[in-house]
C-alpha cells in the first residue's frame, strides 16, 4: 500500500456547526503533505480526526490501513506509538528538564537502561540543535528553542507518521526557516511520512511534496506547489499571494452595515 | 411556569449525566492504577509534593484549634467541677471530628486548589493532548498518582492536625491555666479508645482523602482551557470539596456513633 493515511468522505461538526465535509486525503509514505488554509477552515481538525482525538460523524480515516476508532482505545493507544505530533506552541511538559521532556515517550514505552536513554535523547537534541540545553528547564528556553525540543521528542521513537500544527506560527526568520529544513530532514532521514498543517506560504511550499487547500472544511485545490504557484484558482492565487480581498472576505459574514446603522429602514 | 420548569428539568438532566461522568472517571482512574505500583515513585513523589503544601498550614491550625479547645473546654468544664477532664475532651474533639473535618477543609483549600489549577495548566497547555498522542493515558500518568497522593496524604495530615492539637489543648490547659498535668493525660487515655474513637477518625480521613482529592483533580480535568476557566474550577474545586466534606462528616457520624 502506497498510502499511509487515507481519508474517505469524512464528515465532522461540532453539535450543529459543521467543519469538514465529504473530504477525500490521501498521505503517500515517505512525502511531505501540507494541508493548508486560512483560520477555521478546518486543518488542525484534520489532524485531531487521524490522531483519534476527534470522532467523526461519517467516514472513515485510515492509517497503515487500519481505521482510527477512537472508541477502541487499547487500539487507538497502539496505533498513536507510531505516530508524532507537534502542537502549535510545543506543549512541553513545564515541570520537566528538556532533556526530561525528550526522554518521557522513552521512559513511557520502552524497558531502555537509563544510560541508553540518555544517549538516545542526547542525540536527539544534538539533531535539532539543542544538545547543550538539556538541562534547562522549559521557563528558560525561546519559543524557537522550545518548538525544536518538541519536534526531538516527537521524533523518539522513531514514528513512521508525524504530525505538525502550525510549526512555524510565532517564529522568527531563522528559526522559522531552521524549522522547515529540519521537518523535511528528519522526514527524509527517518523515511517517516510528513503531514504539515499551515498557513505559511513559502516555508510549506519549499518543503511539501503536495499541497491540499481547504475552505470552509472542503479541498478548494490540491497539486504540487509549483501547480499552486501557478494556479489560476481564485483562493488559491488570493492565499499563496496574500491578496487583501477575494474569495475569502475581509468582513464576517452577515448584515451589512447600512442594515446595522439602520440606513435602509428609513423612509 | 414552563421555563422554570424546563430549567429545573435541565438542571436535573445535567446533574445525574455530571455526576454519571464523575463516576466513571473515578472507576477509570482506579482501573489504571494498577500500574502505579510497579511505579511507586510517581506517588511518593506526589505525597511530598501534596504533604509540603499543607504541612505548615495544617500544624499551625492544629495548634490554634488546640489551643482554643483548651479554653473553651476548660470554661465550660470548669462549671461543673470537671475541668479534669480537659485531657479527654480535647482529645475526643481532635480525633473524632476536628482533626479530620479542619484538615480535610484545609487541604481542599490548599493542595486541592494547587492540583486543579496544575491539571487545569496542564490542559489548556496542550500537555495532556500531547500525552494521549504519545499514547499515553493522561488519567494514568498525571491523575491516577495525584489522587493516591492525597488519599494517602490526608489520614497522615489529620493525625499531625490531631497530634499537634492535643500539645496546644496541653499548653492552655496544662502550662497555662494550671490543670493537673496527670488527669490530663490518664482521663485521656482512659476514655479515648483506638478502635471507636481514633479508628473511625482514621477512616473518615480516607474518605475525605477520597472525595477532596478526586474533585480536586477532576475539576482540573474538566475545567475550560482558558484562563477564566482554570479560576472558575478551583473555585469549584473549593465549594464542592467543602459541601462535601461536611456532608459525608454528618453521614459517617450517624453512621459510625449512632
Amino acid at each position: 500500500m502506497s498510502n499511509l493515511v487515507e481519508i474517505r468522505d469524512l464528515h465532522f461538526r461540532y453539535g450543529e456547526r459543521p467543519i469538514l465535509s465529504a473530504l477525500d486525503m490521501e498521505f503517500p509514505r515517505g512525502k511531505v503533505i501540507a494541508v493548508m488554509g486560512g483560520s477555521g477552515s478546518g486543518k488542525t481538525t484534520v489532524l485531531r480526526l487521524i490522531g483519534g482525538q476527534l470522532t467523526p460523524q461519517a467516514g472513515s480515516v485510515t492509517v497503515k490501513g487500519e481505521r482510527v476508532d477512537p472508541s477502541n482505545v487499547r487500539a487507538l493507544y497502539a496505533m498513536r506509538r507510531k505516530m508524532g505530533m507537534l502542537f502549535q506552541h510545543g506543549a512541553l511538559f513545564t515541570d520537566m528538564s528538556v532533556f526530561d521532556n525528550v526522554a518521557f515517550p522513552l521512559r513511557e514505552h520502552t524497558d531502555l537502561p537509563e544510560e541508553l536513554i540518555r544517549d538516545l535523547v542526547l542525540m536527539k537534541l544534538h539533531t535539532v540543535g539543542l544538545r547543550n540545553a538539556a538541562e534547562l528547564k522549559p521557563s528558560e528556553i525561546s519559543g524557537g528553542m522550545a518548538r525544536r525540543v518538541a519536534l526531538a521528542r516527537t521524533i523518539a521513537l522513531d514514528p513512521e507518521l508525524i504530525m505538525y500544527d502550525e510549526p512555524f506560527a510565532g517564529l522568527d526568520p531563522i528559526s522559522m526557516g531552521m524549522t522547515a529544513n529540519l521537518i523535511r530532514k528528519l522526514n527524509d532521514a527517518l523515511g517517516s511520512t510528513t503531514i504539515l498543517v499551515s498557513h505559511d506560504v513559502q516555508e510549506s511550499f519549499l518543503i511539501a511534496d503536495y499541497v491540499y487547500f481547504l475552505s470552509k472544511g472542503a479541498i478548494v485545490a490540491q497539486g504540487t506547489p509549483a501547480e499552486m504557484m501557478a494556479s489560476a484558482d481564485p483562493y488559491v492565487k488570493q492565499f499563496v499571494h496574500a491578496e487583501p480581498d477575494g474569495p475569502v472576505p475581509f468582513h464576517y459574514p452577515g448584515k451589512s452595515l447600512a442594515e446595522d446603522l439602520g440606513l435602509g429602514a428609513r423612509p | 411556569m414552563i421555563g422554570f420548569l424546563t430549567a429545573i428539568g435541565r438542571w436535573t438532566r445535567e446533574t445525574i449525566a455530571n455526576t454519571g461522568y464523575a463516576a466513571r472517571v473515578l472507576f477509570a482512574i482506579v482501573r489504571s492504577s494498577g500500574g502505579l505500583l510497579r511505579r511507586f515513585r510517581l506517588v511518593t513523589t506526589q505525597i511530598h509534593f501534596i504533604g509540603n503544601y499543607s504541612l505548615l498550614l495544617i500544624a499551625v491550625s492544629g495548634l490554634f484549634v488546640g489551643f482554643v479547645l483548651g479554653l473553651q473546654g476548660y470554661y465550660t468544664l470548669n462549671k461543673y467541677g470537671s475541668e479534669q477532664a480537659l485531657g479527654l475532651l480535647v482529645a475526643l474533639s481532635l480525633t473524632r471530628e476536628l482533626g479530620p473535618v479542619v484538615t480535610a477543609l484545609l487541604f481542599a483549600g490548599r493542595a486541592g486548589t494547587s492540583l486543579t489549577a496544575e491539571i487545569g495548566l496542564m490542559k489548556a497547555g496542550e500537555q495532556l493532548s500531547a500525552m494521549e498522542m504519545m499514547a499515553v493515558n493522561p488519567l494514568q500518568r498525571v491523575l491516577a498518582p495525584r489522587f493516591w497522593a492525597g488519599v494517602i496524604a490526608m489520614p497522615i495530615l489529620a493525625a499531625i492536625f490531631s497530634a499537634v492539637g492535643i500539645f496546644g489543648g496541653y499548653i492552655v490547659g496544662v502550662q497555662m491555666i494550671g490543670v493537673d498535668e496527670g488527669a490530663f493525660w490518664s482521663q485521656m487515655q482512659g476514655g479515648v479508645d483506638v478502635w471507636n474513637d481514633v479508628l473511625n477518625g482514621v477512616l473518615k480521613s480516607i474518605v475525605f482523602g477520597i472525595a477532596v482529592t478526586f474533585i480536586a483533580v477532576y475539576q482540573g480535568y474538566q475545567s475550560q482551557p482558558t484562563p477564566e476557566g482554570v479560576a472558575r474550577a478551583t473555585t469549584r474545586t473549593v465549594v464542592t470539596a467543602s459541601l462535601s466534606v461536611l456532608w459525608l462528616d454528618f453521614l459517617l457520624t450517624a453512621l459510625m456513633f449512632s
